[in-house]
């Protein structure tokens, strides 16, 4: 059994002979603080510059890299990552994926009134009640300022309003509590769209296509959802029924013995 | 001294006349689409109209291979600055022009912004040029089907007497009444074995429409048959020749039925869209 490619690479021979060297020249130092800061405990039992550390450190930072400082969220890095993947997967699964585009409403009036710290807490709970309302498939991140992205997969157009709706009313019906025991009300305006299916596209043209709906959200008043559905190409057996009714198709071995005289298509 | 005129090729007139534009589409892929196309401008040609048939199958086009054309210079050059507009526009057999995608470019498989304004910006400089420009576009139901299709005045649906092509059909006047506002839709039938069956299919179509379509104006779209292309060996035969069936066989079946869908097509008032 040939061992897999990923064992060949070996960490300790190479620059781990002495603590010293290991941290000069991996810089480990730095990460070790950085991952500090962000609340990182080095694994106990593990000892120090051995190869399991090294690789909670690694993972330590790559989780690091891939979230919102202030939040926790999935960050704009991590986020673009996802809709790559799933829109490729949408185009060759054709199974319906959302993607919401969330933006905090009068959020400037926030700052500008109770300071930067309290527009902190708000983005804060904002993001906390956004990850409560989704499925453990669905990730949630902070793109903007105060704009958040969230990529629901598999969610039928025929649930997309709803999905979306009950997640702005949950954070318009959620307080925020900010210093001196004040309370927010905070709302969000929701701009959706869903992946082309069984094509290939841009997830910029995805994103440009929610965007529009979050601009048309707002223009409307804000505190509210609106959705870019997809074209209705489905034809429901009703429709079939009335399509073939009266038509009889020529018989099959009949269609099929002289097909010849369409061009091929290439594939 | 006539003749001598006519030898020539006669120079691009400057008038200020803008194209009728017809985009060409079906949902199914492999109903004959593009061979129709290629036929159609040929039979509109030969009534003394400038022809421009704009192949934007843009990943999968085949335009060249039905017209047997290699092309040194394709809209990608086009795109690209490699190349002016004026230099892709080749003479195609059947004495009308075409402006080629290039096989195989499967990267404007992908609807981008880009591409889109190239697109416009291409068909908006060729439209004074000729009166009548056809859009072959692709298979399916595609952003960049619906936005070839979006770009013409009046759309031709192309089906065969099967069951999928009519469903697909049906779904692109759908989509097409409901996304573009369309309240009129041509339909032709390709590939008929029977006399009758494509009234007959477009009867049956237009009574699902009213049925169960409404575009936003609030109206189902009006279903204009054009007429049917015949079940016919000579287009098999030309296919595998790679020429038109009008000029291989121009008596045959046909051919026959492609100069009575133009001429039907060319009789009708051009719908505002």
């Amino acid at each position: 059994m040939q061992e897999p490619a990923i064992a060949s690479i070996d960490l300790a021979p190479v620059a781990l002979a002495g603590p010293d060297a290991a941290s000069d020249g991996l810089r480990l130092d730095q990460a070790l603080s950085l991952l500090a800061q962000a609340g990182w405990q080095p694994p106990p039992h593990v000892a120090r510059h051995s190869q399991a550390w090294l690789q909670t450190v690694i993972d330590g930072l790559c989780d690091l890299s891939s979230r919102d400082a202030l939040t926790g969220l999935a960050n704009r890095r991590q986020f673009e990552a996802a809709i790559a993947r799933e829109i490729d997967r949408v185009a060759r699964v054709g199974e319906p994926a959302l993607l919401l585009l969330a933006d905090i409403d009068h959020f400037k009036k926030v700052n500008d009134t109770h300071g930067h710290a309290a527009g902190d807490v708000v983005i804060q709970a904002v993001a906390s009640c956004l990850q409560d309302c989704v499925r453990p498939m669905d990730l949630v991140a902070r793109v903007g300022g105060e704009e958040f992205a969230i990529i629901l997969p598999n969610c039928p157009p025929a649930f997309g309003q709803t999905v979306a709706e009950r997640i702005r009313l949950k954070v318009a019906h959620r307080p925020v509590a900010i210093v001196g025991g004040q309370q927010l009300h905070v709302t969000v305006s929701f701009g959706g769209a869903f992946a082309p299916q069984w094509v290939r596209s841009l997830t910029a043209l995805w994103s440009e296509r929610a965007d529009q709906q979050l601009y048309r959200a707002k223009a409307e008043g804000r505190n509210r959802t609106c959705l870019d559905m997809p074209p209705q190409t489905s034809v429901s057996a009703e429709e079939k029924g009335l399509l073939f009714g009266n038509f009889t198709p020529p018989e099959a071995s009949e269609a099929s013995g002289h097909t010849g005289d369409a061009p091929i298509t290439t594939p | 001294m006539m003749a001598s005129m006519l030898a020539t090729e006669s120079p691009p007139v400057q008038t200020t006349r803008i194209a009728r534009t017809v985009a060409v589409t079906s949902g199914k892929g492999g109903v004959g689409k593009t061979f129709f196309s290629a036929n159609l401008a040929a039979a509109i040609s030969r009534q003394g109209l400038k022809v421009l048939v704009l192949d934007a199958d843009l990943g999968l086009a085949n335009l060249d291979v039905v017209l047997n054309l290699y092309p040194k210079i394709t809209l990608h050059d086009v795109f690209t600055g490699k190349a002016e507009l004026d230099e892709a526009i080749l003479a195609a057999p059947g004495g009308f022009s075409v402006l080629l995608a290039g096989s195989g470019l499967v990267e404007y498989s992908r609807l981008t912004p880009e591409i889109r304004d190239q697109l416009h910006s291409i068909f908006e400089s060729v439209k004074p040029r000729f009166d009548v420009i056809i859009i072959d576009t692709g298979a399916g139901i595609s952003d960049v089907v619906l936005h070839a299709v979006s770009m013409a005045n009046e759309v031709v649906v192309v089906a065969t007497p099967e069951p999928t092509s009519m469903t697909d059909a049906y779904a692109t006047i759908k989509v097409l009444a409901a996304q573009q506002g369309r309240e009129q839709l041509n339909l032709v039938v390709n590939q008929v074995t029977r006399p009758g069956d494509g009234r007959a299919i477009c009867n049956q179509l237009q009574q699902v429409v009213e049925r169960f379509v409404q575009s936003p104006s609030g109206s189902p779209p009006r279903l204009t048959y054009l007429g049917d292309i015949p079940q016919d060996v000579s287009v098999r035969e030309a296919v595998q020749k790679r020429q038109l069936v009008l000029e291989l066989h121009p008596g045959s079946p046909a051919s026959q039925g492609l100069v009575q869908v133009a001429t039907r097509l060319l009789a009708r008032t051009p719908v505002p869209h």
